[in-house]
């Protein structure tokens, strides 16, 4: 049995490496959980890069309350179940004094129960599903939630003098359905009209029947509110028609597939997203070009705000002088006006993140900024 | 007192796990949810042995019956367990675990009834078409829960949140002792060496006059109850679940647990399903390389021990010599 030869070592490894990862009353504590490998692994490197850029800051910079902040990555392997019992680990194992993740609304609604109980503060940097901070007053999140970006869009069609705007609906995704029925109350409300409203369903190929709809209202620019899959079908098949008004949406065409599939069809269309890594204000270069010295690649928004989530942990730490959970708590909660690399950020009572979007545009076949919406 | 020896054991582990369950306050919390993660694992792979191991078919859907018994358990903690508990008498620890246990057969009737539609049909059929249409089944589960409405009873793609955290140690061993005392009863009665003898030879099972397909299906629909259990009592430690968490990787993962612990071996199937899930919590340390010294691990471990961790039955032995 050679085998025992390599067992055991490995698992005295792992042992050696469990024990010497535990903290001591010299270090910050500071527990993140991550989907570091699985399906969207790329989500969840990119939002800890960002978190352990911010963290090399803090240290680099003396550390906080003359303590050095230590960063205790857990991977959740992108598994419904994992995040949870990563968030106990951190907690009863590490003693972290506040946890920062996850990026899937899913995952982080598994985070949070454990987080209010324990007493933890948890900030999420990129769950965007309404109910992930109704778990209680210990969970918070520093991006805007899905309708709101339904809002942004409705005023930013509103500046460019669009008053007729048409609606495409994917009736199966809460998040499309919750940006439609916000982008409406808006629009309506500041003296738009709707010419009129389809719906199809995630998996669609052929659009040509609700588009033809759309035709005939004549709309100045129609809202697509799904994701880049089938948008980047609808732009081709609206070609098509001879539909040459823009398309409008919001984070969930956030894929170069949009580009890649829609082609020519893109050029012109709008949609809202957390952050762009061409906006050229001084604090974002100056990330982008850190982020890039390091990783090697220019940031995408959830290194963004990851780097933000940690940020405004910081500052609450510093504010709060203390890493106490009802007190860090209270800091976290208090933060107004914190200026991040996703825009100026304040959460509101219901501990979610008041915060500009930034719009985009495809020109020549690249994402190109084009301007800056508060709330 | 020799003859009772199982039943003694079964009795021992009840008042163990409720000791540990009392003063599991105490224990750290990380710890104790491994603990109840391996019980978990223990029911589903114990249960799943029966249908793959012990009667020799092959499902690659237990999952989806760990998703049935979780929503259906879920659903009637959150929906009527309001309305129950004062009929009970009020909120006492007695009203919640009647009303606990209540959810959970609930979980575990939906799922058996699920495993009865599904392996009627397929049971009949011979060879690898119960591995398809599980699969299947897998696949059609959780694509129609993530299909409801966000509003409605199944949460839709984010699935159900604020479910009580009823699993307690107690539950889960509890739970996880009968499952392995009445899976090895079974099989070693009289009527259970039906099952073997369906794995072993279909036809000549036949031909002796055992009914082969009800033999497979009451398997099947035994395994599917106590996955259901393990869905409810997975429900309420975790106390949110999702359509994505029960997605045919999960089938796998309790399929690898069969196999590394020896096909139709209770007492390996146990002991992988310990093994596997303490190795993957001390594996965490590695990171994204975890995933590579776990296949490499499960690899070695197929090309130095194919018949599983523990020596399996007698007469498998046989077949190979």
């Amino acid at each position: 049995m050679k085998i025992r030869h390599f067992v055991l070592p490995a698992l005295a490894a792992a042992l050696g490496l469990a024990s010497c990862k535990k903290g001591d009353d010299s270090t910050i504590n500071i527990g993140e959980v991550a989907a570091l490998t699985g399906g969207t692994a790329t989500f969840g490197q990119s939002s800890h890069n960002g978190t352990q850029m911010a963290v090399d800051e803090i240290n680099a910079a003396g550390g906080l309350l003359g303590k050095q902040i230590k960063l205790i990555t857990e991977d959740d392997q992108s598994k419904q179940g994992e995040a949870g019992i990563v968030a106990k680990k951190l907690i009863s194992r590490s003693k972290v004094s506040a946890l920062l993740g996850e990026v899937a609304s899913g995952r982080s609604l598994e985070m949070a129960p454990i987080a209010q109980a324990a007493g933890v503060p948890m900030i999420s940097p990129a769950s965007t599903n309404p109910k992930v901070t109704e778990a209680g007053d210990y969970v918070f999140r520093i991006c805007f939630i899905d309708p709101f970006q339904g809002t942004v869009m409705s005023k930013f069609a509103l500046s460019k003098g669009w008053k007729k705007v048409a609606i495409l609906t994917d009736s199966k995704q809460d998040y499309s359905v919750g940006l439609t029925e916000f982008f409406k109350k808006h629009f309506t409300a500041n003296g738009g009209t709707i010419t009129g409203e389809q719906s199809y369903g995630s998996g669609d190929k052929d659009f040509k029947a609700q588009l033809t709809a759309i035709k005939a209202g004549a709309p100045d620019a129609i809202f697509a509110s799904g994701y880049y899959n089938e948008v980047a079908l609808i732009a081709v098949q609206a070609r098509e028609l001879g539909i040459t008004v823009p398309l409008l949406g919001g984070d969930g065409w956030d894929s170069p597939s949009l580009i890649e599939v829609g082609g020519k069809a893109m050029e012109g269309c709008y949609f809202s997203n957390h952050f762009s890594n061409e906006d050229t204000s001084p604090a974002i270069q100056e990330f982008v070009k850190k982020y890039e010295a390091k990783h090697g690649a220019k940031p995408d928004a959830m290194a963004a705000l990851g780097y933000d989530s940690a940020m405004i942990l910081f500052d609450a730490i510093k504010r709060a002088g203390t890493v106490e959970g009802k007190a860090l708590r209270d800091a976290i909660a208090a933060t107004k006006d914190f200026p991040g690399i996703t825009g100026k950020i304040t959460l509101d009572e219901n501990r979610n993140a008041n915060k500009p979007a930034v719009i985009l545009t495809i020109k020549d076949g690249k994402v190109v900024y084009t301007e800056t919406i508060a709330p | 007192m020799k003859r009772y020896a199982p039943q003694i054991a079964l009795i021992a582990v009840l008042a163990v796990s409720l000791g540990i369950s009392m003063m599991s306050s105490q224990l750290d919390a990380y710890y104790l949810d491994i603990a109840l993660n391996v019980g978990i694992n223990i029911i589903l792979a114990v249960s799943l042995n029966l249908v793959n191991g012990h009667t020799g078919q092959f499902s690659l859907g237990h999952a989806a019956f760990m998703a049935v018994g979780a929503y259906g358990a879920s659903i009637f903690t959150l929906e009527a367990a309001d309305q129950l508990i004062p009929m009970l008498g009020g909120p006492s620890t007695f009203a919640t675990g009647v009303a606990f246990l209540i959810a959970l057969l609930i979980g575990g009737l939906c799922a058996a009834f699920c495993g009865w539609l599904v392996g009627m049909p397929s049971l009949r059929l011979r060879g690898d078409y119960l591995a398809i249409v599980t699969l299947g089944f897998n696949e059609i589960v959780r694509v129609i829960l993530q299909n409801t409405s966000g509003d409605g009873p199944f949460g839709g793609p984010l699935g159900l949140k604020g479910i009580p955290a009823h699993t307690s140690f107690f539950w889960v061993f509890a739970i996880a002792a009968l499952c392995v005392y009445g899976v090895a009863s079974m099989v070693n009665s009289t009527y259970g060496r039906g099952f073997l003898a369906v794995r072993d030879d279909e036809i000549a099972a036949g031909s002796m006059g055992i009914n082969t397909t009800r033999y497979k299906v009451t398997a099947f629909v035994t395994g599917s109850f106590f996955a259901g259990l393990a869905g409810g009592l997975y429900a309420h430690l975790r106390t949110t679940i999702s359509p994505e968490g029960f997605n045919f990787l999960k089938s796998f993962d309790i399929v690898v647990i069969v196999i590394l612990g020896g096909m139709g071996s209770t007492a390996g199937v146990v002991l992988a399903a310990i093994v596997l899930t303490v190795l993957n919590e001390f594996l965490r340390d590695f990171e994204q390389y975890r995933m590579i010294v776990f296949s490499l691990l499960l690899i070695v471990m197929m090309i130095v021990r194919p018949q599983g961790l523990l020596p399996s039955l007698p007469f498998l032995k046989r077949k190979k010599a």
